[in-house]
């Protein structure tokens, strides 16, 4: 059982993620026991996982298609996104999509080559579980998750962009301005010192 | 310049603590060079040749006096007393220690500047036309979109680890002088019969390796919709843009496979979700944005300034200058002014930090305080009272920065090339300098008209080779520098019948020696086919084609010769 990072706590990991063999063939499955399985293995051995006696997850790779589970998503208790690479970004779509387009509510578990510096934009496209690659001191990438106190844009953590969250004192028109001005926008025309 | 609200202060200060402690954890040993690569390009640190090289963001080419005093003291405390003004509105650092580069940060943050995603596979630094806000023909001011969109994109949690940079320009004007086609993602903005403002949307151009023309998308995008739009093609470009490939992962690449129609299809399909979502801009927040710009408290002037065109008239040097690097302005009695980085002997874009205090000067008391980057790599003063223009071009002649030649032959774009860049396959600055050399003759100059020369040091053209009306291309051949030459590129819709295009290499390529001859001939060929004075160099090419050019480099028996006996080299 190793540490993951789950609702920005450090817990005890209860689920077992089975990673293909080498080969390139099916992991087998234990006959209990919480696990996660590849894409693959819920398409070939759907009945025979569902029929198991404990709770099921599912996990995507990079290059795979979350509408392939939309449908499914209530038959499973956690769904993670594999990031093979660092730099590859494909997995933060992933998960924006399975919030926002498919719903997905329970856990969604980042893991592979993560560390404490992709913490604060996974959790902002609704990553709430992290298995940081090994070596890492999961405790201490905790403090990733205040490297900023706001964002400008919309995401899954805050659906309002900032735009439509400041308070109304600091949405002073232009001088002059009624609210009814022709739309956009050339402000050197328009003059009027900023006093 | 757009001012900074406490919360776009707090972000950036924020960046730059995160940025430290990245750094001290990587100085501590405590990941490795590879992880930290991934993490100090976001904040434009590239290790290079010689040194780490920092690239700062100047946010669509504005910068205020003050800035620029930052960026002199940044040359002269923590560089070797100059910087680097790149092709995409930012400065470079050459010299810098890896340890220094938070304190650096740090003190750019003070004046409300960055290096946030000046590098790496993200949103880079959004840039536009250098007479934004003072064209003549200008439909919107464009700083006002690209501020939206840059706050839009800063740090964009989806959109951080693309498959390749991720380059945005805006045209806010008649004309293109921002090369909206030759950009990820190009946006021109027009308005429509009810005089709405939106955007035309081009995707997929961009040069490099694979040089393409982009594609319009979307003829009319209402202003409202900008940002959720562009974020339907960023989706799509994550998610589906090649990764196996370092050199097929621009987003050209996937919408010329999949057909810019079917890619258009896919971002129609996506933006349906997205449609009037939360990311709808507002009049307000437009208004808002709009609001926290500086704008020129211009004086009310009559007209065109008389004693401005008296001088003119009596002075052949000044009114050269003035042709030249003197522009209208959209306000009566006002114009703008470019500075030249381009002057022979020293290397394009470049200037030392004394001659950034003496510009910010020049800023203060002729221009209200603001400037200009050009991705032409020159300054711009944008609001000079005509009848300050003589007096300032004394002061920036007696600086260097007063050659006349803005539009012409040697108004040279260049990139760092092997001098610095450890990507360059080819010295480009001497290459630069030998033309200049080649081409002092003001009269000459003069007489061959407008000309955009690129150079850049090798396939991932920084100098833009591929749209200079002649382009050079350094290449590597069995380790060593040979240069190639195109003809009939064409940046953008500067003028109307003339868009962006590609230009024609002409043939096998030179030795460093010969590039001056080179230039001689095709420019030869030129002032034989013109037709008129009004026909520029590039006009003649699309014209007549690369063939009679071609012929007389080529069929000249000195370069016959040469070349030959390069090609049994190289063989």
């Amino acid at each position: 059982m190793t540490d993951i990072i789950r609702d920005r706590k450090v817990v005890t990991d209860l689920w077992l993620l089975l990673k293909p063999p080498d080969d390139g063939s099916l992991p087998s499955v234990p006959p209990s026991g919480d696990i996660i399985v590849p894409l693959a293995l819920w398409w070939r051995r759907r009945d025979e996982l569902l029929a198991r006696p404990s709770r099921l997850g599912v996990w995507l790779d990079s290059n795979e298609d979350p509408a392939a589970i939309a449908e499914d998503l209530r038959l499973f208790g956690v769904v993670a996104v594999r990031f093979p690479k660092v730099i590859d970004g494909r997995g933060y779509s992933i998960a924006y999509l399975l919030r926002e387009r498919y719903g997905w509510r329970g856990e969604l578990r980042a893991f592979g080559d993560i560390w404490r510096d992709q913490l604060f934009f996974l959790a902002s496209c609704g990553f709430d579980a992290f298995s940081l690659r090994e070596g890492e001191d999961s405790r201490e990438a905790l403090a990733a998750f205040g490297d900023f106190s706001e964002t400008y844009q919309g995401s899954v953590r805050q659906p309002l962009p900032l735009f439509r969250r400041r308070p109304p004192s600091s949405h002073a028109l232009l001088p002059g301005g009624s609210g009814h001005l022709e739309p956009p926008l050339s402000a050197r025309e328009r003059g009027g010192g900023e006093g | 310049m757009y001012r900074y609200d406490e919360i776009d202060q707090t972000i950036v200060d924020e960046r730059v603590a995160q940025f430290r402690d990245q750094t001290r954890r990587f100085l501590a040993g405590k990941f490795s060079e590879d992880d930290f690569r991934s993490l100090r390009l976001r904040n434009g640190l590239y290790i290079q040749r010689y040194a780490p090289m920092l690239r700062v963001a100047i946010p669509y080419g504005l910068l205020t006096s003050r800035q620029l005093r930052t960026l002199a003291h940044i040359a002269r405390t923590w560089d070797r007393g100059y910087g680097h003004f790149s092709t995409r509105q930012n400065i470079q650092f050459n010299w810098p220690k890896l340890e220094d580069v938070p304190d650096i940060l740090a003190e750019l943050a003070k004046v409300q500047m960055h290096g946030i995603q000046t590098s790496g596979n993200s949103v880079r630094n959004i840039t536009t036309d250098h007479f934004a806000g003072v064209a003549r023909d200008e439909i919107v001011d464009s700083f006002v979109w690209c501020e939206l969109l840059r706050q839009w994109s800063t740090l964009h949690p989806e959109f951080s680890y693309l498959p390749r940079k991720f380059k945005i320009a805006v045209a806010g004007a008649e004309a293109d002088r921002a090369a909206i086609f030759l950009h990820d993602v190009g946006l021109q903005a027009v308005r429509d019969g009810a005089r709405e403002v939106g955007f035309r949307v081009i995707v997929g151009g961009g040069m490099g390796r694979t040089p393409i023309i982009g594609h319009v998308i979307r003829e009319f995008l209402p202003w409202r919709h900008l940002l959720s739009y562009v974020e339907a093609v960023m989706r799509v470009y994550n998610r589906y843009g090649r990764r196996d490939n370092l050199n097929k992962a621009r987003i050209k690449i996937l919408v010329k496979e999949r057909t810019p129609e079917r890619f258009r299809e896919e971002v129609d399909a996506e933006w349906a979700h997205l449609k009037d979502g939360p990311s709808t801009l507002t009049e307000e927040e437009v208004r808002r944005v709009e609001g926290r710009f500086t704008r020129p408290a211009y004086e009310p002037l009559s007209g065109d300034d008389a004693g401005h065109a008296a001088r003119v008239a009596a002075d052949p040097a000044f009114a050269a200058w003035v042709k030249r690097n003197v522009h209208p302005h959209k306000v009566p009695g006002y114009a703008a002014v470019t500075l030249s980085l381009k002057k022979t002997g020293v290397p394009p874009g470049d200037a030392t930090a004394d001659q950034m205090d003496a510009v910010a000067e020049f800023a203060d008391r002729f221009s209200l305080g603001e400037l200009r980057v050009s991705h032409e790599q020159n300054l711009i003063l944008a609001d000079v009272r005509q009848l300050d223009l003589h007096e300032l071009w004394q002061e920036v002649k007696a600086l260097g920065f007063a050659t006349p030649n803005i539009g012409l032959l040697t108004n040279i774009i260049c990139c760092p090339g092997g001098d610095f860049c450890s990507l360059a396959n080819a010295k480009s600055i001497p290459v630069a300098q030998a033309i200049q050399e080649r081409f002092e003759q003001l009269d000459y100059l003069y007489d061959i008209g407008e000309l955009d020369l690129n150079i850049s040091g090798c396939m991932n053209s920084c100098g833009h080779h591929h749209v200079g009306h002649i382009g050079i291309l350094g290449v590597d051949k069995n380790g060593e520098e040979w240069y190639q030459i195109s003809i009939g590129g064409n940046q953008g819709l500067t003028r109307a019948g003339a868009p962006a295009s590609l230009g024609k290499v002409i043939g096998p390529s030179f030795a460093r020696a010969q590039i001056p001859d080179v230039i001689e001939q095709l420019i030869g060929v030129y002032l034989q086919l013109r037709e008129s004075d009004d026909e520029r160099f590039v006009d003649v090419v699309w014209r007549t084609g690369i063939e009679p050019f071609k012929e007389r480099v080529y069929d000249g028996h000195h370069q016959r010769q040469e070349s030959r006996d390069r090609s049994v080299v190289a063989a």
